[in-house]
């Protein structure tokens, strides 16, 4: 299992090579070397796009086209975006780029995977246009792996993320994405955390949320998620708020999801238990300390093993943009502190 | 929403209980409601005083509000703040503060402050040395007192001595030393208290601004010292246990068995019995000098006066002994941990400049938290259990004389008509007539535990008057816990107060717990207690420790975050929700209820 300039393996990459495995990719390889457990798996590099794209650009000229375009044209641009995709998802694989993630995929030995889209643009905005929903779950053959990768790549050619860069005025030359493959994990439970209150922006506490089965259904929002909030040193949980799960999000029998509704008894039952919560707790500050900076992340509990995985995890945006005056001072007189109370400065 | 009203009731429409009346005159003048005291904010001052008041108990608000605003008012001089007043109605003890407004005088009193208080601050622990000598001093002198007495005649080595000074007179000399001894501790007590709360609160509201979702009690943690005197009691019955062991005497610990059965079944059991007993007198003195309450009422009391409560929680001890443990606190663990805590706060801070900060700040907390710890063991605790005892000495002398039929009626009687009864005593010794007193008295002591009776089972409003706009008087936000957030909480109260199911309180140790509420009203209850079950009670605090290794979580109707019972129920990783003022009223024995400590919120399941 070496990595290559198409296939890069999870153990292999770090954020450093963004570039070519894109955010989401970069992530799972940095969370790997640091030590937390993420499903394993692949990515398909930028390299493995640019031969793409150069193979059909040989039939059909992809970049000049989409340069070509004027943002405002909009019909005009919608149907450039609507055959380029066509074509981009019919298109065949050059045989080294079909080899290596046949190849690859085989090594995994998963039965199901998920295909995720990983974004190289550093621009947010863009990045959340160019895919960021593009997470193709329980693919269950290579034949839909190759389909969904494809499918990833064409999500560049959206008219959103299209219109987004016409307007920019920015080179077609450097859009790439890479697409991470990874082993399924059939979740018991799933969700999110951030290692700072979206409320306060508290870093001294953990807001964790979670539901029954896949996490998409709680990223997607169809769920209401048990919530809880965790002192991130001292393990309290000051906050449990069990909610009516009514659905949740199981594999379906002949691949993807689909909504099944939660038992009765199960419904409004905490998703996640207390030692689970602390174990969250411990994997959330490892993470945040890896990176030195509050983190937004994605996580599984297996369902057969109760194993704790990463699915993803990217820097805390809305807290970390705000501009905060410091708390207090150093002062000269130390004594003079006790003034905020004893002085009526209030 | 409704807006809230901005006003509680005015202590004009506040009515004395019909058929109380002549028990509500019995408290001083001094602290009657009357003119001008409607346009004052007021608040039930439910955390010291949660029940009714006798006569002889509202000394303890006297002593405490004299010696309080004396070391705000004039000794510090805090800058925003003057002393405390207060009133009595129905028993129920209403204080307001005395802000400070004008910007000229608050400059003023900002100057003469920083060349007080500053002092104090940075001459701390000599301070401090010298404060616990004087109270030292202050409860030999007290426990020097004689025991009053009468005799027929006066002892004849007094006359041959030449003393003089008869008998009788040394009722009212040891009286009146006894009052004047109670007044002076609190002035001990309010000496440092303040400024140690206000250096800790700097720290707090620290914590609080840079974390806002902190817990009071992980702050707490953060500062509360590791060998404080309050876990001395429950080291000592840690130790006890142990000798028991060691000296071969444990048998005789069985639950349900009566302290004083056991102590004689050891006087009877050779040199082990005696030796274990011989232990027992050193921890009692002066570690068992400790109330079961918060010892503001005289009923509160030690346990050395009672050893039920010590003893209930031998048996447990010595179990675990036996099992092998060592029962010692981990102290080294602990203030391992403490300094983690401590470390990894500061790490989640956001630059090198709010980490200075913060080391300044929890640099003097910890200076100034042993005494914010520490003087309440030997104020409100071994000197307010030396002077409640002296005074029941005068009980058993007046009830002798026919002024009352039980030592306890001493306590319907205010300190100034008790002096009266004394010199009536006094008076009738040396001339040889009856005393006035129990034609007197008995009917008086009987309407006014009627009144208490009958006040006890009415509710009281929460605060009287206008609601200020700020509440920036330090001491109330201190000492109280008291905020306009607060106020409007209670303003909106009342309203959905009928199908609550929720009884709210300080959180005070955190975790959530369902279980068995028992109520227990007083210390020969304790026994009902069983394993998991939920302490509902009046007060908790460190004397309730033994019972704590049996008990599931605790909820009290008095006391703060910082309030010994919560350092305590930390301490034994129980969550605890005090200070919720109607716990044992709102909750029925055996109920199942939820406590979630680290909210404050009790929910009553069924």
């Amino acid at each position: 299992m070496t990595s290559t300039e198409v296939i890069g393996w999870f153990a292999d990459i770090g954020l450093d090579d963004r570039p070519h495995v894109g955010g989401k990719g970069g992530s799972l390889g940095e969370l790997q070397r640091a030590g937390i457990a993420v499903p394993p798996g692949f990515v398909v590099k930028t390299g493995a796009f640019e031969r793409f794209i150069t193979n059909l650009e040989r039939e059909f000229p992809v970049r000049s086209r989409i340069e070509a375009l004027q943002p405002d044209a909009l019909e005009e641009v919608k149907a450039c975006c609507d055959e380029v995709r066509a074509k981009v998802e019919a298109a065949t694989l050059p045989p080294d780029v079909l080899a290596e993630i046949s190849a690859a995929h085989a090594n995994l030995g998963a039965s199901t995977v998920a295909v995720r889209s990983s974004a190289t643009t550093e621009d947010a905005v863009d990045a959340s246009f160019a895919g960021l929903q593009d997470t193709y779950l329980w693919v269950t053959n290579l034949q839909h792996v190759l389909d969904k990768v494809r499918s990833c790549w064409a999500s560049l050619y959206s008219l959103e993320s299209v219109t987004y860069r016409r307007r920019k005025g920015l080179p077609e030359a450097g859009v790439a994405m890479a697409v991470v493959v990874q082993k399924m994990v059939n979740a018991r439970t799933a969700g999110v955390m951030f290692t700072r209150s979206p409320l306060t922006g508290d870093r001294s506490v953990i807001a964790i949320e979670g539901a029954w089965g896949l996490g998409s259904a709680v990223v997607g929002g169809e769920v209401t998620p048990d919530r809880w909030v965790v002192g991130k040193i001292t393990g309290e949980i000051s906050v449990r708020e069990i909610s009516d799960k009514h659905i949740q999000h199981l594999p379906a029998s002949g691949g993807g999801i689909e909504d099944v509704p939660v038992a009765a008894e199960q419904r409004r039952a905490p998703c996640l238990s207390d030692a689970e919560l602390q174990a969250l707790r411990a994997i959330a500050r490892k993470v945040e300390r890896h990176y030195g900076r509050p983190q937004d992340i994605e996580w599984a509990v297996e369902r057969d093993t109760n194993a704790i995985l990463l699915l993803q995890s990217r820097p805390e945006t809305v807290w970390s943009a705000k501009e905060a005056s410091p708390v207090a001072r150093a002062a000269a007189d130390p004594l003079s502190h006790v003034m905020s109370i004893f002085g009526g400065q209030k | 929403m409704n807006t809230p009203v901005k006003t509680f009731p005015r202590p004009s429409s506040l009515k004395v209980v019909p058929g109380t009346e002549s028990a509500q005159a019995a408290y001083p003048y001094t602290i009657q409601f009357g003119p001008g005291d409607d346009e004052r904010f007021w608040f039930y001052n439910s955390m010291h005083f949660p029940e009714p008041m006798s006569a002889f108990d509202m000394v303890t608000a006297e002593a405490a509000y004299c010696a309080l605003g004396s070391a705000n008012t004039r000794v510090h001089c805090l800058p925003t703040t003057l002393g405390i007043d207060h009133r009595i109605i129905n028993g129920r003890v209403y204080i307001g503060g005395n802000a400070v407004t004008d910007p000229a005088e608050i400059a003023r009193r900002t100057g003469e402050f920083q060349k007080r208080a500053f002092y104090y601050y940075e001459n701390w622990e000599r301070l401090y040395d010298q404060w616990r000598e004087k109270m030292l001093t202050l409860i030999r002198d007290s426990q020097a007192l004689p025991k009053p007495e009468l005799p027929e005649f006066e002892p004849l080595e007094h006359v041959h001595a030449g003393r003089g000074v008869a008998m009788n007179h040394y009722l009212l000399d040891t009286y009146q030393k006894t009052i004047e001894g109670y007044f002076r501790m609190w002035h001990h007590h309010f000496e440092f208290l303040l400024l140690g709360y206000g250096a800790y609160l700097t720290f707090f509201a620290f914590c609080k601004k840079a974390f806002p979702e902190i817990t009071d009690q992980t702050i707490a943690r953060m500062v509360a010292g590791i060998e404080a005197e309050i876990f001395r009691p429950d080291d000592e019955l840690r130790r006890l246990a142990r000798r028991a062991v060691e000296l071969g005497v444990d048998a005789g610990f069985q639950e349900g068995v009566k302290a004083d059965d056991i102590i004689r079944t050891l006087e009877q059991s050779g040199a082990a019995g005696q030796a274990w007993l011989k232990e027992l007198a050193t921890s009692r003195d002066p570690w068992f000098n400790i109330n079961v309450g918060d010892g503001f009422y005289h009923y509160h009391r030690s346990w050395n006066d009672d050893l039920t409560m010590p003893f209930a929680g031998l048996p447990e001890y010595i179990r675990r002994v036996k099992a092998g443990e060592s029962l010692a606190r981990p102290v080294d663990k602990l203030q391992a941990e403490r300094r983690q805590l401590i470390e990894d706060y500061r790490e989640l801070l956001n630059t090198d400049e709010e980490r200075a900060a913060y080391d300044q700040m929890i640099k003097l907390a910890h200076r100034v938290f042993p005494y914010v710890e520490g003087h309440k063991f030997y104020c409100e605790h071994w000197y307010t259990n030396l002077f409640f005892n002296k005074i029941r000495e005068f009980g058993t002398l007046l009830a002798s004389h026919g002024f009352f039929a039980d030592t306890e009626d001493v306590f319907q009687l205010s300190h100034y008509e008790l002096e009266m009864a004394i010199i009536d005593l006094m008076t009738s010794w040396s001339n040889g007539s009856a005393p006035r007193g129990p034609a007197l008295w008995p009917r008086i002591v009987a309407e006014r535990r009627a009144a208490l009776v009958e006040w006890a089972k009415h509710d009281t409003p929460p605060a009287l008057g206008p609601v200020p706009d700020v509440i920036d008087d330090p001491a109330i936000v201190m000492l109280w816990g008291i905020t306009r957030e607060s106020l409007n909480t209670w303003l909106s109260a009342g309203a959905n107060e009928g199908d609550n199911n929720e009884v709210r309180g300080f959180a005070a140790s955190s975790g959530v717990v369902e279980g068995r509420a028992c109520i227990v009203k007083s210390v020969e209850e304790i026994a009902r207690l069983r394993k998991g079950d939920i302490l509902v009670c009046q007060i908790t605090n460190p004397t309730w420790a033994p019972v704590f290794q049996k008990i599931a979580a605790a909820v009290s109707d008095i006391g703060g975050s910082m309030s010994h019972a919560a350092i305590v129920a930390r301490e034994y990783g129980l969550p605890a929700v005090v200070g919720t003022g109607n716990a044992t009223s709102r909750i029925k024995d055996g109920q199942m209820i939820r406590v979630d400590g680290g909210r404050g919120i009790v929910t009553i399941l069924q």
